[in-house]
């Protein structure tokens, strides 16, 4: 990986870092909202369904951590353990790609209502 | 006053922890402890030290678990149930006993780029340096740095990360990127850029807690992240 890259990548973490920072402190605290209503489905699927601004806050968050976490991810299994190099670089860019497609499963999932519980 | 009881590292990185009993006296140092052992209990102990009045960074241990100057930590001070540990710094090989091999220390402040690059000459005549500019300022710690290896043996990057170049070389880089009259900005930034270098760095703060002279390496190394990022955003590295 050249220095370039390494650079880009730490800036690209201390930035969704910045993003988390907020979109964490919003989803803490409309969960705790969330339960002090009743936690239930139908509850929170009230709240996301068709609900495009939740779709795109949690469109970010799921991004956001897409990235934050397989940069945060290299350095630490650098640090704990002998492994670094390419094959651990694929490992996190897979985990990466893994949280983007679930998260935005879910995501999606909580938008897109109607039809069932 | 009882003895002392003090357990002092022998060997290399193989080795273990010999007891010795040491007289305490009034104002007793560490390294006053050390040099009772080595002339008075065990001729074979090996260690470093030179002004012994806390100037030249020679005598620096690791005493209960602490990195630190020996010649400036009293025993009353650190000596718990009257029993103190003393051990070489960390992070590097063991030469013997409480002397360690300070290479890597030092090559890595050469591969910080942690030198002097001008283009003056002697004719040129002196550099007028404003001791109120910001970047004379920002230096104006981190330019009393001698090199002793208390923060290199403090910081936990350094134990985890065998390339990190630590907190005192790039300390160096950064006094000399606010060297108004330096030249070698460019390759400098290059140098302590990426995994190895500045971005490395966690903010544990271990290498300004423990710096004996009261410098922040953390707070150089900020800088040079804020540097470094800047310049490669604008192509400059």
């Amino acid at each position: 990986m050249s220095r370039r890259t390494e650079v880009l990548l730490w800036g690209a973490q201390r930035i969704t870092a910045m993003v988390l920072a907020l979109c964490v402190t919003v989803h803490l605290v409309t969960m705790i909202y969330a339960v002090r209503s009743g936690l239930s489905a139908a509850e929170i699927l009230g709240r996301t369904q068709g609900n495009i601004g939740w779709f795109a806050f949690y469109t970010l968050f799921v991004l956001a951590v897409a990235i934050h976490a397989p940069i945060g991810l290299r350095t630490i299994i650098g640090e704990m353990t002998d492994a670094r190099g390419r094959g651990i670089d694929l490992l996190v860019g897979a985990i990466g790609i893994g949280l983007a497609v679930f998260g935005m499963r879910a995501v999606i999932g909580v938008f897109s209502g109607g039809g069932g519980a | 006053m009882e003895n002392l009881k003090v357990r002092i590292w022998r060997g290399t990185e193989e080795g273990g922890f010999q007891d010795f009993e040491v007289p305490r006296q009034e104002s007793q140092t560490v390294l006053d402890v050390v040099t009772y052992v080595q002339r008075k209990c065990d001729p074979t102990l090996a260690y470093r030290f030179a002004c012994r009045v806390g100037v030249c960074g020679s005598c620096a241990m690791t005493v209960n678990g602490v990195s630190r100057w020996t010649c400036r930590t009293h025993v009353d001070k650190v000596a718990e149930d009257n029993r103190v540990e003393i051990a070489p710094l960390r992070n590097l090989p063991v030469i013997k006993d409480l002397v360690t091999d300070m290479r890597e220390f030092f090559d890595k402040w050469a591969k910080a780029r942690g030198r002097f690059s001008g283009t003056q000459m002697r004719k040129d005549g002196f550099a007028k340096v404003s001791p109120e500019s910001k970047e004379r300022k920002r230096i104006e710690a981190g330019i009393e740095c001698i090199g002793c290896g208390v923060c290199y043996s403090a910081c936990d990057v350094v134990t985890w990360n065998k390339d990190y170049l630590g907190p005192a070389a790039l300390n160096r880089a950064w006094t000399l990127i606010n060297d108004v009259r330096d030249t070698a900005r460019v390759e400098r930034l290059a140098a302590v850029a990426g995994d190895a270098g500045c971005h490395a760095c966690h903010t544990h703060l271990n290498c300004t807690e423990r710096c004996p002279k009261g410098l922040s390496p953390t707070a150089g190394i900020a800088g040079l992240k804020r540097a470094v990022l800047a310049a490669t955003l604008s192509g400059e590295i």
